[in-house]
């Protein structure tokens, strides 16, 4: 049995500690919000943050987890920034598909911490590990800026 | 599909609830009991509307909603969407393809939105013994202005539930200009499920009990299972069952594999690792992207196999010619890569088989599942699930023939997933193929004849999936003396649609082409092209798909080129390039701006487009988005996607050998519609094909090289 801290609440799973934390999520957990794209660490759709840090969910095994706290796309609505975000990617309607969108406003969260008035050298950096196959790049690029507060 | 006769058929009734239903009469009233309820509005005044098609990430469960919610004539806010099960009998085609629903749709469904419309004003009328023709509605309420008397939609259903349903022909749809909600940017209506990570997507079902598989198949096309020793994978933990699936022959469909059933998708394809598999290939285990390359060379020097069309004398043109220009041009096969891999889950209850899957054509995976299992397609349900992106390929949906084998053989309901690597390694392409292009040109710089011998994919004279080519592809029906001819090399390899198919290529081809002959007669490439437009005027009969309109696109071209003020000077190294393509319906033309530095990095600058989708954008924020969407996913193809074929299988594996437009190579992409007076058509493909020529073209004007196969490799452009 292993103990996590997902999204502020304590949850106890039974895996293999070698299980990536992005399987537990969605098939121990049951919690299907964060993505699976690639498997390799190549798409960013599977980004959650621990301790506030983005990481690749489908390279991080549990037994790497240990007590950090994992905010997931389910418990981005806690923070001001993630309910800034969202606002922003509903009201600009950024998804397509809407796929990798979780990852994506994983990562912008991240990054608005970090860096509250990013640029748009900050943003792509930042951005370049998150693809989107529908392409939407300039929406979530002006997404970011509109949460961020800073001029498009 | 339904017919046109029983598409008018308006059917309307009361809800156990207490609300009005409204929809058309299902073509086999049996499936459904006569119930049909496109739309119900509930006492409550809340409206809710099925999204019948397919959600890929088109925008459609938004914007047909939209065209019945107008009619309707009730606040958006109001409204709610549900998302239709597969049951063409009822709903018709749902298909997400060939940017058809809104050609087909949009006045079917306005008259959906109208007649409810037309029941509750009734039901008014009833109610206040006053003419119908006094009433007006609004924000979901009926008006009698003469007396000032107001009634909510909600107030109205019990009564208008008793009335009969309206002739459909007799409805009066609104004037364009009235439109309140039609051509308003509408946010997506699932966007806020998405931001927070709610189960949305065919890979989010979940059922109780239900177990993961994954499906390992042979790497080369058509194999089937020699040996296979599974005991090791069996004895793993976390997996339930592993056992092989025989398939039922061919390249595609249910092909044969070895399936692992366990408590998590991890667990499942862990056990891959200890899977012992002796594979027995398919007879295309010798093909070869280079091998291709090397036939269509060869064919391409002898007679072609077939004419598609042939107008005039081309060969006396080309002789009489005072120029003459030939080319090859070649382009890869491509995978669809939706970031949501192919998945599906089953549950297999007696003889019943209930699917959720994200596919663009359930009735197409219903009938293949039959066909696989043996079981008749009435037994089988198919809940339509979000696409995580299509792109075409989900038209093909071998893996709900998959997963319902799966669920039956293993007795569990289960979840298939497929990895990255099996979506990228067993897909179906956008086939590759080869022009070998002859043109003569007279001394006006006047194009007098063209040739193209098209080395394509097929057998016994017939195209494979998405490889044929239409006699009146562009630029034939505007040169005098057209030939257009093609030959064709088998292939084990599946192909399948992939957005605005073979159009994709086609666009490249024949407007890099036409920027070829431009330069030979020393003509400006815009002005060329308007010449070889002509005068505005319909080429082809009126009403057919077919037919081309060069003052449509005449007007695009000029508008593109207008916005990327065309013929400016620009700095060494950088260049504009402009292009056209009708496709879908759908008239477009781009201008980009590239620079290519020392090393033969390209890098687009800004794209210019303008199309003509007729007179009505349904969804201006969902348009610009897909608009946006196509011309950078074709410039990601420009600049660096090939899928290749070696011994039979494919090369690339994931992400990092297919590398996928990102962020940083995003350029803005400015968008203007002309909205002329013709009926509204799709856009989820149009934009798509004129993209990579223009590309071409701005590479030419920084460089002087021309670019005449895609993907354009950086080693060709260093300084």
């Amino acid at each position: 049995m292993t103990r996590l801290n997902i999204n502020g609440k304590t949850i106890n799973v039974t895996a293999d500690p070698e299980m990536p934390l992005l399987w537990v999520l969605r098939d121990v957990v049951g919690m299907t919000g964060t993505k699976f794209g690639c498997g390799a660490a190549l798409c960013g759709a599977c980004t959650v943050h621990l301790d506030g840090a983005p990481v690749r969910s489908c390279q991080t095994p549990l037994s790497a987890v240990g007590t950090a706290a994992v905010t997931t796309i389910e418990g981005l609505s806690a923070s001001p920034i993630g309910r800034k975000l969202q606002d922003a990617w509903v009201t600009l309607d950024v998804p397509q598909c809407g796929y990798c969108q979780a990852g994506q406003l994983m990562s912008a969260a991240a990054l608005l911490k970090e860096t509250p008035k990013p640029t748009d050298a900050d943003i792509d950096a930042a951005m370049n590990g998150n693809l989107c196959r529908c392409a939407t790049y300039i929406r979530i690029r002006a997404a970011i800026k509109q949460a961020a507060g800073v001029t498009a | 599909m339904i017919t046109l006769s029983r598409r008018n058929l308006l059917v309307a009734g009361a809800l156990t609830t207490g609300g009005l239903w409204l929809g058309y009469a299902p073509a086999e009233a049996a499936t459904t009991g006569g119930l049909n309820p496109w739309v119900r509005i509930a006492p409550d005044g809340i409206v809710t509307i099925l999204a019948h098609n397919p959600e890929i990430g088109q925008g459609i469960k938004t914007s047909i909603p939209m065209l019945v919610a107008e009619e309707l004539d009730v606040d958006w806010t109001q409204v709610r969407i549900e998302q239709a099960i597969a049951d063409s009998k009822i709903y018709g085609r749902q298909v997400a393809g060939g940017s058809m629903a809104t050609t087909l749709q949009y006045d079917a469904l306005r008259r959906v939105g109208a007649g409810a419309r037309a029941m509750l004003v009734a039901a008014a009328a009833q109610q206040w013994s006053v003419p119908a023709a006094d009433l007006t509605t609004a924000s979901g309420s009926v008006r009698h202005a003469a007396s000032g008397r107001t009634a909510s939609y909600g107030s109205l259903v019990a009564l208008a539930a008793t009335l009969p349903a309206p002739a459909a022909e007799s409805l009066v749809l609104k004037d364009p200009k009235t439109f309140k909600l039609v051509g308003k940017p509408i946010a997506g209506v699932d966007n806020r499920a998405i931001v927070t990570g709610k189960p949305l997507f065919g890979i989010d079902t979940v059922l109780p009990g239900m177990k993961f598989a994954v499906f390992h198949k042979c790497p080369v096309f058509g194999g089937t299972v020699a040996k296979a020793d599974l005991n090791a994978a069996k004895s793993l933990s976390g997996v339930r069952d592993a056992f092989i699936v025989p398939g039922t022959g061919g390249i595609e469909g249910l092909v044969a594999g070895v399936a692992i059933v366990a408590d998590s998708f991890w667990a499942a394809n862990r056990a891959r690792e200890a899977l012992a598999v002796e594979w027995t290939p398919g007879s295309g285990a010798t093909q070869s992207s280079p091998g291709f390359a090397a036939e269509a060379a060869a064919r391409a020097k002898s007679p072609a196999q077939k004419v598609i069309t042939n107008e005039g004398d081309s060969a006396a043109a080309l002789k009489a010619a005072a120029k003459t220009v030939k080319a090859d041009y070649a382009y890869p096969f491509l995978a669809h890569a939706p970031l949501e891999p192919m998945n599906c889950t089953a549950r297999v209850t007696g003889n019943k088989v209930e699917i959720w899957a994200p596919t663009q054509n359930p009735e197409n995976g219903r009938q293949l599942v039959a066909k696989s299992l043996g079981i008749p397609e009435t037994d089988i349900t198919v809940h339509m699930m979000r696409c995580g992106g299509g792109f075409g390929r989900r038209l093909q949906n071998e893996y709900m023939a998959e997963a319902a084998w799966i669920a039956r053989a293993a007795g569990v309901p289960v979840k298939l997933v497929w990895t990255r690597e099996d979506d990228m390694t067993q897909g179906n392409l956008r086939p590759g193929g080869f022009h070998h292009f002859e043109a003569g040109l007279d001394a006006a710089g006047k194009v007098t004849a063209w040739t193209d011998h098209f080395v394509s994919y097929g057998a016994d004279g017939e195209f494979v999936r998405a490889a044929g080519i239409d006699a009146t592809q562009f630029p034939a029906r505007f040169i005098p003396n057209f030939r257009l001819d093609a030959s064709l090399l088998p292939l084990k390899v599946p192909t399948g649609f992939l957005r605005a198919p073979a159009n994709n290529a086609f666009g490249f081809v024949m407007q890099g082409f036409i920027d070829e002959l431009a330069e030979a007669a020393n003509a400006d490439p815009l002005a060329f092209r308007q010449a070889l437009l002509g005068d505005a005027r319909l080429v082809g009969e009126a009403g057919k798909r077919d037919s081309y309109d060069a003052g449509r696109m005449r007007a695009v071209l000029d508008k593109a080129a207008a916005m990327a003020r065309w013929g400016r000077k620009l700095s060494p190294r950088s260049g504009l390039g402009i292009a056209f393509h009708f496709s879908h319906l759908g008239y477009f033309a781009n201008v980009i701006e590239a620079n290519v530095d020392k090393d033969g990095g390209v890098r687009v600058a800004k794209v210019w487009v303008a199309g003509d989708v007729g007179r009505q954008i349904v969804n201006p924020s969902g348009a610009l988005n897909q608009v946006q969407g196509s011309v950078l996913d074709a410039i990601g193809a420009a600049l660096g996607l090939a899928i290749t074929i070696k011994d039979g299988a494919i090369v690339q594996q994931n992400f990092g050998e297919y590398p996928i437009m990102r962020m940083a190579d995003a350029p803005p992409v400015e968008v203007a519609f002309i909205t002329s007076d013709n009926n509204p058509t799709g856009l989820g493909e149009p934009a798509y094909p004129s993209v990579a020529p223009a590309l071409a073209g701005a590479i030419f004007a920084a460089t002087g090289i021309r670019l005449r196969q895609l993907p354009f490799e950086a080693a060709q452009l260093k300084a």
